[in-house]
């Protein structure tokens, strides 16, 4: 594969026989002992999770608040140092550049962006802060970051510093040490469970990645990540999220504060569909008859077209096909989905398809 | 990677045995490889019938879709409903409680222009890559 991006772990994945696919202009792993074990391991143990590819932007500077609030649909005047919040990145129009975690450290801003979106994105948040005494910097060649994500992980990741780990909540961060590298936990996930994200400089995250699995945790590739995410009902950009769609579409008003002040870019047309209601909506759905829905499958209402499927699978832990779907508002609760050709009936159910019991 | 002597091969990927008037069909190890958790096998009805190089059902795993083509033309005489619950048996023994469906040749049967030896797909896998 020429040309692609390799993470600081790439011959870590090599050594453990990982099938490597081009992801996002990324040489990045897909799988290494099959997608269901994998699943299976972040449900019930400890699953490590390589997305070093993701990027990080730095705002620094006395106008960097102001800069983000303009950018990001979360109020995040409202985020205390050392707490992470989901926000989405507006057009003018609503439609999405991107969904991204907005950390607030002491002296400046991170921005965990994604990795197909890291060079529009960059461009973007420059070009919209111009007149701001901001500083801007693309971090994302100098970090490797790793998710350690399910049940156990907390002990797990506890013998590794001398830190205590428990009073870290949920979306929380904290700078650290681990087996001696400096590193940020920061307890946020991509998978329904409980875990960490580690960020870690590069030559680093090897040494810290080979403990981790001789600890126990199972390496946890790219497909499992889709399926892990999809359960626990979170949005991808590019399938649910899209230049063509708002986040309030998506299913994700919780990240988006309609009336902070002062606005945010995009900010207008969605107050403006809030208004006059959505052109479309996101649904969970499973299907009743046999087959697996996918990304890009037409949703109908009898002979009608009244929408799109933006992600579906094999649920490895319901053992059922389930899907998101965006479809035209008026939709019931019941619809088909067209697969080759055949329609399969199809529910909507709530979202999360998987929720983990609190302790 | 598994290749018994006594099957023959399809550049698609599937293998066939012969007995008399009849070709059982599977996907081979490499295939079941490849794609990973097989979650969904659409399989033809008995009595359908298709012709050499017909995509008769879909095998699906998690993340992919892969249609199904036989190298021989023929009515289907059975297919394997074990499949219906138990998708995984072609990734456990892609040769054996794997198979997918029995059709009963019709026409010229397998031919050797387009079916390959263990060693010939063998071959073919190697400058695949």
């Amino acid at each position: 594969m020429p040309d692609l991006r390799r993470t600081p772990l790439y011959e870590e994945h090599m050594a453990l026989g990982a099938r490597l696919v081009d992801f996002a202009g990324w040489e990045m792993p897909v799988q290494y002992a099959g997608i269901k074990a994998e699943h299976q391991a972040v449900r019930n143990h400890a699953g490590l999770f390589d997305v070093s590819h993701m990027g990080e932007a730095v705002f620094r500077g006395p106008d960097a608040e102001a800069a983000i609030q303009r950018l990001v649909t979360r109020d995040v005047s409202r985020l205390a140092e050392g707490q992470a919040g989901y926000a989405a990145v507006c057009y003018e129009d609503g439609g999405t550049v991107d969904d991204v975690l907005v950390y607030r450290r002491p002296e400046d801003f991170l921005i965990v962006v994604n990795a197909s979106n890291r060079e529009k994105d960059l461009e973007h948040f420059r070009a919209n802060t111009k007149d701001l005494e901001v500083e801007v910097s693309d971090e994302s060649d100098d970090w490797a970051l790793l998710a350690l994500q399910g049940p156990e992980v907390a002990g797990m990741l506890q013998s590794f510093t001398d830190m205590d780990l428990s009073p870290i909540k949920y979306y929380r961060f904290v700078e650290g040490e681990v087996d001696g590298a400096a590193a940020t936990f920061s307890r946020t996930g991509y998978t329904g469970e409980d875990g960490f994200e580690i960020f870690l400089r590069p030559d680093c995250a090897p040494r810290v990645w080979r403990r981790l699995v001789e600890a126990g945790a199972t390496p946890v590739g790219l497909g499992a990540r889709d399926t892990l995410r999809l359960e626990a009902g979170m949005c991808l950009y590019g399938n649910e999220l899209d230049e063509e769609t708002t986040p309030l579409e998506a299913g994700i008003s919780f990240a988006v504060h309609l009336t902070k002040e002062p606005e945010f870019i995009g900010r207008g047309a969605l107050l403006r569909e809030d208004l006059e209601g959505l052109r479309k909506k996101l649904v969970g759905f499973e299907l009743e008859g046999r087959g697996i829905a996918r990304h890009g499958h037409t949703v109908t209402e009898g002979a009608e077209i009244v929408g799109q499927v933006t992600s579906g699978t094999h649920s490895p832990t319901l053992n059922r096909a389930i899907g998101l779907a965006l479809v035209e508002p008026g939709v019931r609760d019941r619809f088909s989905v067209v697969i080759r050709d055949r329609p399969v009936p199809a529910r909507t159910v709530p979202l999360p398809f998987y929720k983990r019991e609190k302790k | 990677m598994s290749l018994p002597e006594d099957l023959q091969y399809a550049k698609s990927h599937e293998w066939i045995r012969t007995e008399e008037d009849t070709v059982t069909i599977g996907i081979t190890d490499h295939a079941q490889d490849e794609l990973g958790d097989v979650v969904f096998v659409e399989l033809p009805e008995e009595g359908d019938t298709f012709d050499a190089g017909d995509s008769f059902g879909t095998v699906e795993s998690v993340k992919a879709v892969s249609d199904l083509y036989t190298p021989v033309g023929g009515e289907v005489a059975e297919v394997n409903a074990a499949l219906n619950d138990s998708p995984e048996k072609i990734n456990e023994d892609p040769y054996g409680d794997g198979w997918i469906v029995k059709l009963r040749i019709s026409g010229e049967g397998p031919s050797n222009d387009s079916l390959l030896s263990a060693a010939d797909y063998e071959k073919f896998l190697e400058e695949e890559g």
